[in-house]
């Protein structure tokens, strides 16, 4: 198919989407892997990598880094990826009656969608979390409702101009009702930007969640790269590994998300492109 | 010696194009003070050709053989930087789009005078005083030299155009399509402007077009173009008169005469009646009010089963807005639209839904109104479907509306885009009927076809009008097209009924003022 040639032609998308799905094995096969969970303690602490048995050495309480990396990959992809199809489910849901309808009911719909977007974002997000007892479905929720309006936005301005096309218009004179509009005929038509928008969130929802898990905002139960960095604040010049990794972590498989990002983008929208 | 003499032009395209070459072996002459048109369908190379004489081809589309020798100099050995330096001093161009073409956020003066000044030594002030003077030739002399391209009409803005090509007074005008975006009467007017000019200055013209009746009107030798090359070339006299190759009769036989051909049917009892429609769309937000522009003025009009109402107007006489308020795309202000007995035309949209089926549209655009992600097959049963009608029955009925458009059934499975105009034009139209409706809205139908295209599609139109005993109600700026295929014609102008009546008597006899200008703009009437 033209559509995946396209979208595999560049060298940074096929890494990206290597890099992403070895993580996602990691992620996928962590129990396999370690016999051990990411809590239980296996020697001294702040053991270096290398060390007897230990690939990414210790962390301050004498755990297995590598078990805590692996375990962790599963918390950021899993909040990633919730959050994000939580904030589209709601962004398009928003944005399509906002663009579809007009009026004071875009109005309406617009102004609750600034009052998002004028209040810092991440404060919104540590008071909402902290209200919720921090735990991972409040995570999800949290970071799910101070980043749909992005979605919100770009469905709604794909409304707005696919709405006015003859064959819109056409299938209200055959009588469609509007659900069936929305639903058949203007939303496959928006797909492409909101899958673009929607893969660039991923990365950024697990930027956040480090950073909620960085401040002891996650969830305590679970261990996730933000809470790794946390936790090793204190052994951060004694034991740079403890701190370093795990923000390695982050760093690639972000890195690898917005590559995906990018090649979709560019396979999606091949006029846009200089 | 010729001005221009073009030898066995040969442009190609880049890989993967529909095809390898744009132009074949094209060889053309323009003589001095004379106009050469050339005219064809879209796709002939007509435009390429014109942009090779510029050395204006897009990237990865090259002149490979020929020569184009230009008062004695070959343009196509030129260095770039020579060839810059003639464009515009020797050779002027105008566009199809005047709105493209101009800046839109620089005043019109400074748009003439930047371009006098690339050329030529010259104080600004000088040159906005040619530029005046300039726009004065044009019969813009009311016109600012501040004035900003969305402040003039379509008219003036192409009268821009010509007054900034010809401000350094060029031996050649290469016009493309200078008039297919204009109103008819414009377009006649802009046509008078270039050939006074031509003849004033004593220039030659190049001009591209698909409207035999432009070329008859204005042309001393005339070049047809089809598939990238020149079919019949020649007088105008003999090219139009005594067409020697079977295309050109064919394009000329395509070409509406403007003569009526249908008479009035027997009067019936009619199947849809409008009375004192009125729609005012309100300009200004909630700080500024102005008033409110009237598109429909008290239109009152009846339609009767298997008779076709053409609607003609110029484009912001209300004729869409018309259309789409009997449809109900738009909320009538006031009035009534009667189908049968029920007055649609303030109907809940809940209520309004099963009466839709009855009333269809024909859209203008064949690129925008197919939805591009459905396959032709799901486009058609939409419509029953949304109507509660079984999917597999609606499927094979779906297959023979296929066959009654001219279409084959394997398209049910296509995607819109692997179609041409014409051929989503009858999709369009198969949609329609898939819900075996009482009336039929065609909205332009044919304006963005070609003119044997268009010919079929019209035909296709008024068939399918008499086998289904439809009510249409045939929107067109066209008084040629209207003219093929309505019964009764009602001219429109700001919103307002200026004249109706049988098409043969509007065209034999027009009683208003407006109606007159509008058929003496028809461009080559008559054609032979």
């Amino acid at each position: 198919m033209a559509f995946v040639r396209r979208f595999l032609s560049r060298p940074t998308t096929l890494f990206g989407l290597a890099v992403f799905l070895l993580i996602v094995a990691i992620a996928l096969g962590a129990p396999l892997l370690f016999s051990r969970g990411p809590f239980s303690i296996v020697g001294m602490p702040l053991l270096p990598p290398g060390a007897p048995g230990l690939l990414a050495g210790s962390d301050v309480l004498g755990r297995d880094m590598a078990v805590g990396l692996a375990y962790g990959a599963r918390i950021s992809l899993l909040v990633g990826i919730a959050s994000t199809v939580c904030a589209a489910g709601i962004g398009v849901l928003l944005g399509a009656v906002a663009g579809y309808y007009g009026g004071w009911v875009d109005d309406l719909l617009m102004r609750v969608t600034e009052f998002f977007q004028i209040i810092p974002s991440f404060v919104l997000l540590m008071v909402l979390v902290a209200f919720m007892q921090p735990s991972l479905t409040s995570t999800v929720i949290g970071i799910a409702l101070v980043t749909w309006p992005q979605v919100a936005r770009v469905v709604r301005g794909e409304f707005l101009s696919l709405k006015t096309r003859e064959f819109v218009q056409a299938a209200r004179v055959l009588g469609m009702r509007d659900s069936a509009i929305i639903a058949t005929q203007i939303l496959p038509n928006a797909l492409p930007p909101i899958v673009v928008v929607s893969s660039m969130m991923v990365g950024s929802a697990i930027l956040t969640e480090s950073a909620l898990s960085f401040l002891g905002l996650g969830d305590p139960n679970l261990l996730s790269w933000g809470s790794m960095i946390g936790g090793s604040r204190s052994a951060m010049w004694v034991a740079w590994w403890t701190s370093v990794l795990p923000g390695l972590c982050i760093v690639v498989t972000v890195l690898a998300l917005n590559f995906i990002g990018d090649g979709l983008n560019d396979a999606l929208n091949p006029r846009g492109r200089c | 010696m010729p001005l221009v003499s073009i030898q066995g032009l040969t442009v190609s395209l880049p890989p993967g194009a529909d095809r390898p070459l744009a132009t074949e072996d094209v060889s053309l002459e323009i003589g001095r003070k004379d106009i050469v048109c050339i005219v064809g369908e879209s796709g002939s190379g007509k435009s390429v050709t014109a942009h090779a004489i510029m050395g204006l081809l897009p990237r990865g589309v090259t002149a490979t053989r020929g020569s184009i020798q230009f008062d004695g100099v070959d343009l196509l050995q030129l260095p770039p930087d020579a060839m810059r330096r003639r464009r515009g001093r020797d050779i002027g161009m105008i566009f199809q789009d005047p709105m493209a073409a101009l800046n839109p956020v620089i005043p019109i003066g400074r748009q003439i005078s930047e371009h006098i000044r690339a050329h030529q030594a010259m104080s600004e002030g000088q040159a906005l005083k040619q530029a005046r003077s300039l726009l004065g030739e044009m019969g813009l002399k009311t016109v600012s030299l501040k004035a900003y391209p969305h402040q003039l009409s379509g008219g003036q803005r192409q009268r821009v155009m010509i007054a900034m090509a010809l401000s350094l007074s060029p031996k050649l005008l290469i016009a493309d399509e200078p008039t297919t975006a204009l109103d008819v009467t414009t377009q006649a007017q802009i046509l008078k402007l270039i050939k006074r000019l031509q003849a004033e200055r004593e220039m030659s013209v190049l001009l591209i077009t698909h409207d035999f009746g432009v070329v008859a009107d204005m042309a001393d030798s005339v070049a047809v173009m089809r598939h990238g090359q020149i079919v019949e070339s020649g007088a105008t006299r003999t090219v139009l008169g005594n067409p020697s190759h079977a295309y050109t009769r064919t394009l000329i036989a395509a070409v509406p005469r403007g003569e009526s051909r249908l008479p009035p049917l027997a009067e019936t009892r009619p199947l849809v009646q409008v009375k004192g429609l009125t729609k005012r769309f309100s300009r200004g937000g909630l700080f500024s009010r102005m008033p409110a522009i009237v598109a429909l003025d008290d239109i009152s009009l009846s339609l009767s089963r298997g008779e076709t109402l053409g609607v003609v107007g110029e484009s912001g006489s209300g004729k869409s807005t018309l259309a789409r308020c009997v449809i109900r795309l738009l909320d009538p202000d006031a009035g009534e639209v009667r189908l049968d007995e029920a007055d649609i035309a303030h109907m809940r949209e809940a209520a309004l839904r099963p009466l839709r089926r009855r009333i269809q549209m024909v859209f203008q655009d064949p690129f925008s109104s197919l939805n591009p992600r459905q396959t032709v097959g799901d486009i058609l049963i939409a419509g029953p479907k949304a109507h509660g009608e079984d999917v597999r029955q609606a499927r094979k009925r779906a297959a023979d509306m296929l066959d009654l458009v001219g279409l084959k059934p394997e398209a049910l499975h296509r995607l819109p885009h692997e179609f041409s105009g014409g051929q989503r034009q009858r999709i369009g139209l198969a949609r329609a009927l898939m819900l075996k409706p009482d009336v039929l809205i065609a909205d332009e139908p044919v304006s963005a076809l070609d003119v044997t295209v268009q010919a079929q599609v019209l035909k296709l139109l008024d068939d399918v009008r008499r086998q289904m005993n439809l009510a249409m109600l045939f929107i067109t700026h066209d008084m040629r097209v209207a003219a093929e295929i309505c019964h009764r014609v009602l001219v429109m102008r700001h919103g307002r009924i200026v004249e109706q009546g049988s098409t043969r008597e509007v065209f034999a006899a027009p009683s208003s003022d407006y109606t007159k200008a509008l058929l003496a703009a028809i461009p080559g009437r008559p054609v032979q």
